[in-house]
């Protein structure tokens, strides 16, 4: 009877070993289809998209000439590489937005933090802020011109604008929306004004600071394309206009596509900077 | 025993902007507390139990040192309470852990406005995470942690930099019924083993009997201390069922009855405040249809 209860016994732990082995190939197989899946629904649309570019001008529906299949865009993008005005092109621009970017973000949030903080600056300034940001930055291109000319200082200028109210405002209601229960927490535990500034203020905003980052990142490409468009001797905005007065059609294209790249890897550089620096917030999983 | 916490005739009022719909504003002050007289001994844990909206936790801002009462004085060991300082700790009902720091670091948190050194802090730190049982989970953030798990580590936050007084502002009344009974017990094993003086706001009143060694019941606004009562049992961190002992329910009868009228006013006040707002708004809307 004992020995009979052992074996059984023995037969149950490989039958649930068993069981194990193949939870585990099971568990990996849906693993894999997830991921599939996953990359699948990302990608399919853009597929299509870039199917249909190149399909569109090959079957006659578009006319070639001023739409080019996306295969002759690519061989366009190569040889502007090849040639190295593409990379001429892109560090012109590249400089100009990162460096109105950087020069937005050093003033902007100093100052925001300050005037978040000192609540009837903020009451003062919101208004006449409000009218700045919602004063579309190319509208103001011509004075900017006008004042500073069309060289570097003027194409800076404009994308330090067009960033600086996006992460001003963030910056300031980033301080302004600070949990109270917080603040009083902080201020219960016998801290200084300054020591809660910097330990529980601050951190608590760089959120709201990142949504302002974000923001003045993706409009300091657009606006840097329009400005350099409008008045400009070099960068990306320029080749493009310039392509098209000369009717390098594909060429053109191939400046459109870098700058939504650009645009994208920017973007992307800025959300993996976002995560990193907010990684204790709560991360919603699909 | 020695008196720790002495409350002398404070009275605080509320300056209230009411805008009487076409009438130009005015600004009315409201009692919120009216003549507050209580002795809190050392290691005492007293419990302070009101309806609500009766000036509780107005109460718990004054002892922090977060305002000042209008009239009156509140010494702690004989001192005038000047503002906040590292000598009380609160206890908050909704956590207010700080979102970015792990469960260690918010504890630290405390330790470093105190100015204790890098390698204490932490050491210190780990010893109270420890002490309310939530040792495995020093690396996790709030968010990653349930609610009862928040207030542990808040709980632990304020004892870390050894204050003399432990303030708690309804601490369980976010938490579910099982939670909570459980962090009850916890926390009077936690005051046992610290000794501290704690005084805890609730307006549970099976709670307060459970907890308190006294229990100051409140009126309704303007809040006054009504009556303050003994619930004299020995040992609470017994196994048994403390809850369903004879005495244990005359006292929660005792102060049931103090209670309901109070109640029953602040529910009152609480409903024609609502309908004064909403005839207000009506009244406001007419002329705004007029004009």
């Amino acid at each position: 009877m004992a020995n009979v209860n052992v074996s059984t016994g023995k037969l149950l732990t490989r039958y649930e070993n068993n069981q194990s082995t193949s939870r585990e190939r099971v568990d990996w197989l849906h693993w894999t289809i997830t991921k599939l899946h996953h990359v699948f629904k990302n990608s399919i649309v853009i597929i299509t998209f870039l199917a249909l570019w190149e399909a569109a001008p090959r079957l006659g529906l578009v006319n070639e000439t001023f739409f080019p299949p996306i295969t002759e865009v690519a061989k366009a993008w190569w040889g502007l590489l090849l040639s190295g005005d593409f990379v001429d092109h892109t560090v012109t621009s590249l400089t100009r937005s990162i460096g109105g970017f950087t020069l937005a973000i050093l003033v902007s949030i100093p100052l925001g933090l300050a005037i978040g903080w000192w609540k009837t600056a903020a009451e003062y300034l919101n208004p006449l802020l409000e009218v700045f940001r919602n004063t579309a930055a190319l509208a103001i291109l011509p004075v900017f011109i006008l004042l500073l000319g069309l060289g570097e200082t003027s194409k800076i200028a404009i994308v330090f604008y067009a960033c600086v109210f996006p992460l001003l405002l963030n910056t300031i209601s980033g301080v302004r929306n600070v949990d109270p229960l917080l603040i009083k927490s902080a201020r219960s535990m016998g801290l200084s004004p300054i020591s809660l500034f910097r330990k529980v203020i601050i951190p608590a905003s760089v959120p709201t600071i990142f949504v302002g980052i974000r923001q003045a990142g993706a409009s300091s490409i657009l606006v840097l394309v329009a400005a350099e468009m409008v008045g400009a001797k070099s960068g990306l905005g320029y080749l493009i206009q310039y392509t098209q007065f000369s009717f390098q059609i594909t060429e053109m294209y191939a400046g459109i596509i870098s700058i939504s790249v650009i645009g994208l890897i920017i973007n992307y550089l800025l959300v993996q900077l976002e995560k990193r620096l907010t990684s204790w917030k709560q991360v919603y999983s699909e | 025993m020695t008196t720790k916490i002495s409350i002398q005739q404070v009275h605080k009022y509320f300056r209230v902007k009411r805008n009487l719909g076409h009438l130009k504003e005015t600004v009315q002050p409201i009692s919120a507390l009216q003549d507050i007289n209580l002795e809190v001994k050392q290691g005492e844990f007293m419990v302070i139990v009101g309806p609500s909206g009766c000036g509780k936790s107005t109460l718990l801002d004054l002892l922090a040192g977060l305002s000042k009462p209008n009239r009156g004085q509140i010494r702690l060991d004989g001192n005038e309470i000047a503002g906040p300082n590292l000598d009380r700790g609160i206890v908050f009902q909704q956590y207010a852990l700080f979102p970015w720091k792990t469960a260690l670091a918010n504890v630290e948190f405390g330790l470093e406005a105190k100015g204790v050194g890098r390698k204490e802090r932490r050491a210190s730190a780990l010893e109270y995470i420890q002490l309310v049982g939530l040792a495995g989970f020093e690396n996790r953030y709030p968010h990653e942690l349930s609610g009862g798990m928040k207030q542990r580590v808040a709980i632990a936050r304020s004892l870390a930099y050894d204050p003399e007084v432990l303030l708690m502002d309804e601490p369980f009344a976010a938490l579910d019924a099982q939670t909570r009974e459980t962090l009850q017990s916890e926390l009077l094993r936690i005051w046992e083993a610290t000794k501290k003086t704690i005084i805890f706001i609730t307006h549970g009143i099976e709670e307060a009997v459970y907890l308190g060694q006294r229990v100051a019941v409140m009126t309704s606004r303007p809040g006054r201390i009504k009556q303050v009562i003994e619930v004299p049992f020995e040992s609470r961190t017994s196994e048994d069922d403390l809850r369903s002992n004879p005495e244990f329910v005359k006292i929660r009868h005792q102060i049931w009855d103090l209670l309901k009228d109070e109640v029953q006013r602040a529910q009152e006040q609480e409903k024609s405040k609502t309908l004064h707002a909403g005839n207000l708004k009506s009244n406001a809307k007419g002329v705004a249809a007029n004009g």
